[in-house]
């Protein structure tokens, strides 16, 4: 006991003269969380358009009308030639062509159904996807219009609609940043923790102070607790600052759930992660390869633990790395005790699950770590 | 001087993949003695040290270091023993007295007997002023002294000094050595590795290794009689000449 508060002290008195170290502590929550959460924004708005009208009539005026003011598409060019509409879609200058066949006022009156032709820039899947599901939203109501139109003036002819309603449950105005700050704010206390931790021990075998320890009869266990604390207070520290701080104060997001559900669940979520960072230092000589190696699993925890894509879509093979991913777990928890207010019933698996995780990697850290080779 | 063994080894060996770094050494070190360890570059100094320290496992071949076993009792060894190595390895952004209250607390020695004996020790080696300054901004001098100082704070039976004065001004060196001794008055039994053929005089007994193997084991007076040398240079020339690695 008394060894591990001489090896605190040092830790922290260390970490306090560190001043790169502070002001990464400190800027890291605030300016990561208050940009990257804009820029990870997947509504997507302002999609370019060219519409190729060969008809010209009331109706294929109005459908234009209709596109033009719902306020995700920008009218870039309305001409009677599909060969300068293809080019805007070359030049990148339009992400959609849509082509209004000849006659399309006619044939919708008189036979009842007409074909419009959408052409979709798809280099950027997602804007062709949610571009051509808003067109076709516009396109359908535009169709319901027209329905409603002729119900109007002919009474008999009537056709049965069946209309949805649709209520977003626990993001109601669908704010994407809702969905974002927690799940970044998740990956920030990871980097920190597991960089931080792996790159702190890896200087001591640089600059030979380990050595010294090492020849001491400090026993291995102690030496890694007296390194994961202090970085543990640090994780809890950045994790505050980026909840009350910058989620509260810029995103005006508000736990729904219970924060301290939230703050045990980020506990036990450190030890585990910090546990992967003491993985890496045993493996790495120099502060170059724990880099190398830390970033190497950075990129896997990140895009595989469904902060940016959802995991359901994922195929089988990766879904199953996204189960391995400590990462996975505490974004979801993050996103359900923020968003939806769960509770500890409904995230019991998440907690057995990262006691696993955290017993596993301290456990082969403490192993793999020699005082003598 | 009692005739009490401190560390005794036995054909100790230490290979990395084809290269044998030590090569079956056997000798033993009296309780209270001053061990001088010398050989050049790559010879193999720094390997034996560290495997009699509990840093580094033998290949093959015996140890004892205070009585305890070198492979299944490091850590027993570790709590009797002070290590000196030769890079400097104090914590630089640590203060003096930092650094020493750390080290003996983590050697287990009682609260309330660091801050006496640390003042106590300061004050001998003349940094008592400087003991608020971070230890980056000492001369290197200083900062052996220091290491010195850490090594034989919690009073072990032994103490290993890796090349203790390497690139340290004469004067600093001379002072140096009246630590050893001092040291080796309480009765802590010193291992010192140099490169210096004058220091070498000042060891009770030296041994020179060449390629891995101890060539030659005796006192100053001894070795220099048997080589038919004026100085302890001339016999380690003689000896290291036929030296196959070159140093770096």
């Amino acid at each position: 006991m008394n060894t591990l508060l001489f090896l605190l002290q040092k830790e922290y008195r260390q970490i306090f003269r560190n001043p790169t170290l502070l002001r990464m502590i400190l800027a890291i929550p605030v300016i990561q969380l208050t940009i990257l959460p804009l820029a990870a924004d997947f509504e997507i708005k302002n999609i370019n358009v060219a519409i190729v009208d060969y008809d010209r009539s009331t109706y294929s005026r109005d459908l234009v009308h209709k596109i033009e003011s719902s306020g995700y598409f920008v009218l870039v060019d309305y001409n009677g030639d599909p060969k300068a509409s293809f080019g805007y879609l070359e030049s990148d200058e339009a992400d959609v062509i849509i082509e209004i066949p000849e006659g399309f006022e006619r044939n919708l009156v008189r036979e009842n159904h007409e074909e419009l032709f959408l052409s979709i820039n798809a280099i950027n899947g997602t804007k062709a996807n949610v571009g051509g599901g808003y067109l076709s939203q516009v396109i359908q109501d535009f169709n319901q219009e027209i329905r409603a139109d002729w119900v109007f003036r002919k009474p008999n002819k009537r056709s049965a609609i069946a209309e949805m309603v649709t209520i977003n449950r626990f993001n109601p105005l669908l704010n994407y940043q809702f969905f974002m700050v927690p799940g970044i704010l998740a990956i920030l206390v990871t980097m920190i923790g597991a960089y931080m931790c792996a790159l702190n021990i890896v200087k001591e075998k640089e600059v030979g102070t380990i050595e010294q320890i090492n020849v001491t009869p400090v026993k291995k266990h102690l030496f890694i607790l007296g390194k994961l604390i202090p970085f543990w207070t640090i994780g809890v520290f950045v994790f505050s600052i980026g909840l009350f701080l910058v989620a509260r104060l810029v995103y005006g997001i508000i736990p729904v759930g219970n924060v301290l559900l939230l703050y045990a669940y980020l506990s036990l979520y450190l030890i585990a992660v910090l546990g992967v960072g003491l993985l890496v230092s045993t493996y790495s000589q120099t502060q170059q390869q724990a880099m190398s190696l830390a970033f190497f699993f950075m990129m896997i925890f990140i895009l595989m633990s469904g902060l940016f894509t959802p995991i359901e879509g994922m195929p089988a093979w990766a879904k199953f790395i996204t189960q391995l991913n400590p990462v996975t777990y505490f974004i979801e928890v993050m996103r359900m005790v923020v968003m939806k207010g769960s509770s500890f019933e409904h995230i019991s698996r998440h907690f057995a699950i990262m006691l696993g995780f955290a017993i596993f990697f301290n456990s082969w850290a403490v192993w793999n770590y020699r005082k003598t080779s | 001087m009692t005739g009490e063994v401190a560390i005794s080894t036995d054909k100790l060996t230490k290979r990395f993949g084809d290269f044998v770094a030590a090569n079956e050494i056997t000798f033993d070190v009296k309780k209270g003695e001053i061990f001088g360890f010398l050989g050049a570059n790559g010879a193999g100094k720094t390997t034996a040290m560290r495997m009699l320290c509990g840093l580094s496992i033998p290949s093959s071949g015996q140890a004892t270091v205070a009585g305890f076993d070198v492979y299944r009792q490091t850590e027993e060894i570790k709590k009797n023993i002070g290590y000196m190595s030769q890079k400097f390895s104090l914590y630089e952004d640590l203060t003096v007295w930092e650094n020493i209250r750390f080290f003996a607390g983590i050697y287990g020695v009682p609260r309330s007997e660091i801050a006496p004996r640390a003042k106590e020790k300061l004050r001998q080696l003349g940094l008592y002023h400087q003991r608020n300054q971070l230890v980056a901004s000492l001369p290197l001098g200083w900062k052996q002294k220091l290491s010195f100082s850490v090594a034989v704070f919690h009073q072990p039976e032994i103490v290993f000094l890796d090349e203790p004065t390497g690139g340290v001004d004469p004067v600093t060196r001379r002072q140096f050595w009246d630590l050893i001794y001092e040291a080796s008055d309480q009765g802590i039994t010193i291992f010192v590795t140099t490169h210096y053929m004058d220091e070498a005089e000042y060891c009770h007994r030296i041994s020179m290794m060449v390629d891995g193997y101890i060539k030659a084991l005796d006192t100053p007076t001894a070795l220099k009689q048997n080589y038919g040398a004026e100085s302890m240079d001339e016999v380690f020339f003689e000896l290291a000449r036929g030296a196959q690695r070159k140093g770096d």
